[in-house]
């Protein structure tokens, strides 16, 4: 009994590991096999199917994803250093300045943990369109900016760092804003990193608010672009589908693959923060 | 020259005293532009909503006016709600307790030495970075009748195909399944965290006892993970209210609501048949419903918190 135990464990169990993986991975390595091969072959699978490249060239002039990456790209830069601004000042206002009222305007904050902007989608809706930010960039940015998600996690950064080193800056004269610069920012840099790479994969792969907020191609980010180019109505056959979805995710799948370590370990870090 | 500016800018010499007031007047400075923004697109549409449920929908001959609670009972009354609200109940039983579970297997698969371990675990986490937009084309191949992969697995074992997708019955369950694809494996790696972090002299201890992988696992590796369980929950929750991507691609709802879950019929309401104020009703039952689990996770994490 027990020397079948031991067989089981050592032996099932990383056949059971690797079959799940398998099963796991195969949607995007389907995608992968549709998108290299010509249409014929999406769904009679032969290794005699011959490689190419037309799919991609087709999705390519169908739609202008590269206008859509360029858009992705200026929309995610947009908010990440916004947010990396704003979250940095208010974190650094919670962590160290015991203000009237500090607590209740954080608590007031981490509302925006449960309530995110996606719920609110019509009301600001009509904000944007008050202000005429309907369909550019800056407004599907715009309700992502202030993260009450960033300033929770490098207030709990900020006020992880030792007192005795801002004390030893302000002696050597440095002032509320130099202390935050010289002191708490440099410190700080794996929350950074980890908030940087959980921001940047979460709007590169936001839709439903940029879907509602654009209506043009020049704002349009990729999932947006995809979407609109992937719906069943539209009656593209499935190897440039294939191709499409490919080139939206590329850029961040090529990103993870290689910085896997990083983008894991800042995933669980912010969850556990 | 840019650092003398520099220093000029962020190291002006200050007296060695600071009053309190201006230590405040600084950390209100700090704290206004993130709360300016917050209170723009949370606080003010959250209030906005709730104000605008109670009114009727103006048109050009009717000015909107105050009804109170008629787009209220217009909403009891309105069996696409309810089918949209079980709907999504349903979603939630059906996605979470499986993918908690599934995340629980793959954080132990990967936990152990493993040839290849690394793939393995890269495996189980790309879904997580993948947009739900583009997932959701992979698998609408997946699901295509008869020429679909999942039809020609089944016909070459000898089952007919089926409209995986058309049919109400299934759709959503095989909505399901994809949500489960894609969030085990963002939930394992906190369970692997929280494996790693189990001292193990545990294991050492349970073995002397002689007690089994199984009971270990139940008795003491499983309660030791229940703060990681409760953080996965409601995450797992908040996301099957707030992840509706997919259904853009899949199947919009349909076929007759039948996978239509309460945030796509809120953009529907809103943003196809164009009844805001109706919409702000359907918005007000989403904000109490996270309300609720706010409160829940504050009463029951702030008890279980001595466990970290």
């Amino acid at each position: 009994m027990k020397k079948w135990m031991d067989v089981f464990t050592n032996y099932l169990e990383p056949v059971a590991a690797w079959l799940l993986a398998i099963i796991w991975i195969s949607p995007l390595i389907y995608a992968f096999w549709a998108a290299f091969h010509p249409g014929a072959y999406a769904v009679n699978f032969s290794f005699s199917a011959p490689l190419t490249l037309d799919n991609f060239k087709e999705a390519l002039s169908q739609a202008p994803f590269l206008r859509y990456a360029f858009n992705t790209l200026v929309l995610v830069t947009l908010i990440l250093s916004c947010q990396l601004v704003l979250c940095t000042l208010a974190a650094y206002g919670f962590a160290r300045f015991a203000f009237p009222g500090h607590k209740v305007v954080f608590a007031l904050m981490l509302i925006q943990l449960m309530i995110t902007p996606e719920i609110l989608i019509v009301e600001n809706y009509v904000t944007l369109s008050r202000f005429r930010l309907v369909d550019t960039i800056t407004g599907i940015g715009l309700p992502y900016m202030a993260s009450a998600f960033g300033i929770f996690l490098l207030r709990q950064a900020f006020k992880s760092t030792p007192r005795e080193l801002e004390d030893a800056a302000r002696l050597e004269g440095c002032g509320t804003m130099g202390v935050l610069w010289r002191v708490y920012v440099p410190l700080a840099r794996p929350t950074y990193l980890a908030y940087a790479l959980v921001s940047v994969s979460h709007h590169w792969n936001n839709f439903l608010w940029p879907l509602i907020i654009t209506n043009s191609v020049e704002t349009r980010p990729l999932t947006v672009g995809l979407g609109i180019f992937g719906a069943p109505e539209s009656g593209v056959n499935w190897s440039i589908v294939s191709a499409a979805t490919l080139l939206s995710v590329a850029p961040l799948l090529i990103a993870f693959l290689l910085f896997q370590r990083q983008f894991v370990q800042s995933f669980m870090y912010a969850g556990i923060k | 020259m840019y650092r003398s500016l520099y220093i000029m800018v962020f190291c002006t010499k200050k007296g060695p005293m600071q009053l309190p007031s201006k230590n405040h007047v600084h950390a209100w400075l700090l704290v206004m532009p993130a709360a300016i923004l917050l209170i723009a697109f949370t606080h003010y549409p959250t209030v906005s909503t709730v104000i605008k449920s109670l009114f009727s929908k103006g048109t050009a001959i009717r000015p909107s006016r105050f009804t109170g609670l008629e787009n209220y009972q217009q909403m009891f009354q309105d069996p696409i709600f309810w089918k949209v609200l079980t709907n999504n109940l349903w979603f939630a039983l059906g996605t979470i307790p499986t993918s908690i579970a599934l995340a629980i297997v793959m954080a132990l698969l990967v936990n152990r030495s493993l040839p290849g371990r690394s793939l393995v675990r890269m495996a189980y986490f790309t879904p997580t970075i993948l947009p739900m937009i583009a997932v959701a084309n992979i698998w609408l191949f997946f699901y295509t009748p008869d020429i679909g992969f999942i039809d020609q697995i089944a016909v070459w074992m000898g089952f007919s195909g089926h409209n995986w997708l058309g049919d109400p019955a299934t759709v959503l369950p095989a909505i399901m399944v994809m949500t489960v694809w894609k969030e085990a494996g963002f939930f394992m790696i906190f369970y692997l965290a929280a494996i790693q972090n189990i001292p193990p002299e545990f294991r050492e201890a349970a073995r002397l006892e002689g007690a089994g992988r199984w009971y270990y696992f139940r008795r003491i590796m499983f309660p030791l993970l229940m703060p990681t369980t409760l953080f996965v929950l409601i995450n797992a929750v908040l996301n099957s209210f707030k992840l509706v991507d997919h259904l853009f691609v899949l199947t919009k709802g349909g076929p007759d609501n039948a996978s239509n879950l309460l945030l796509y019929y809120i953009f529907e309401t809103a943003f196809s048949y164009f009844e805001t104020h109706y919409a702000a009703a359907l918005t007000v039952v989403l904000l109490v419903l996270l309300a609720v689990l706010a409160l829940g996770q504050f009463f029951i994490l702030d008890k279980r918190v001595h466990y970290r």
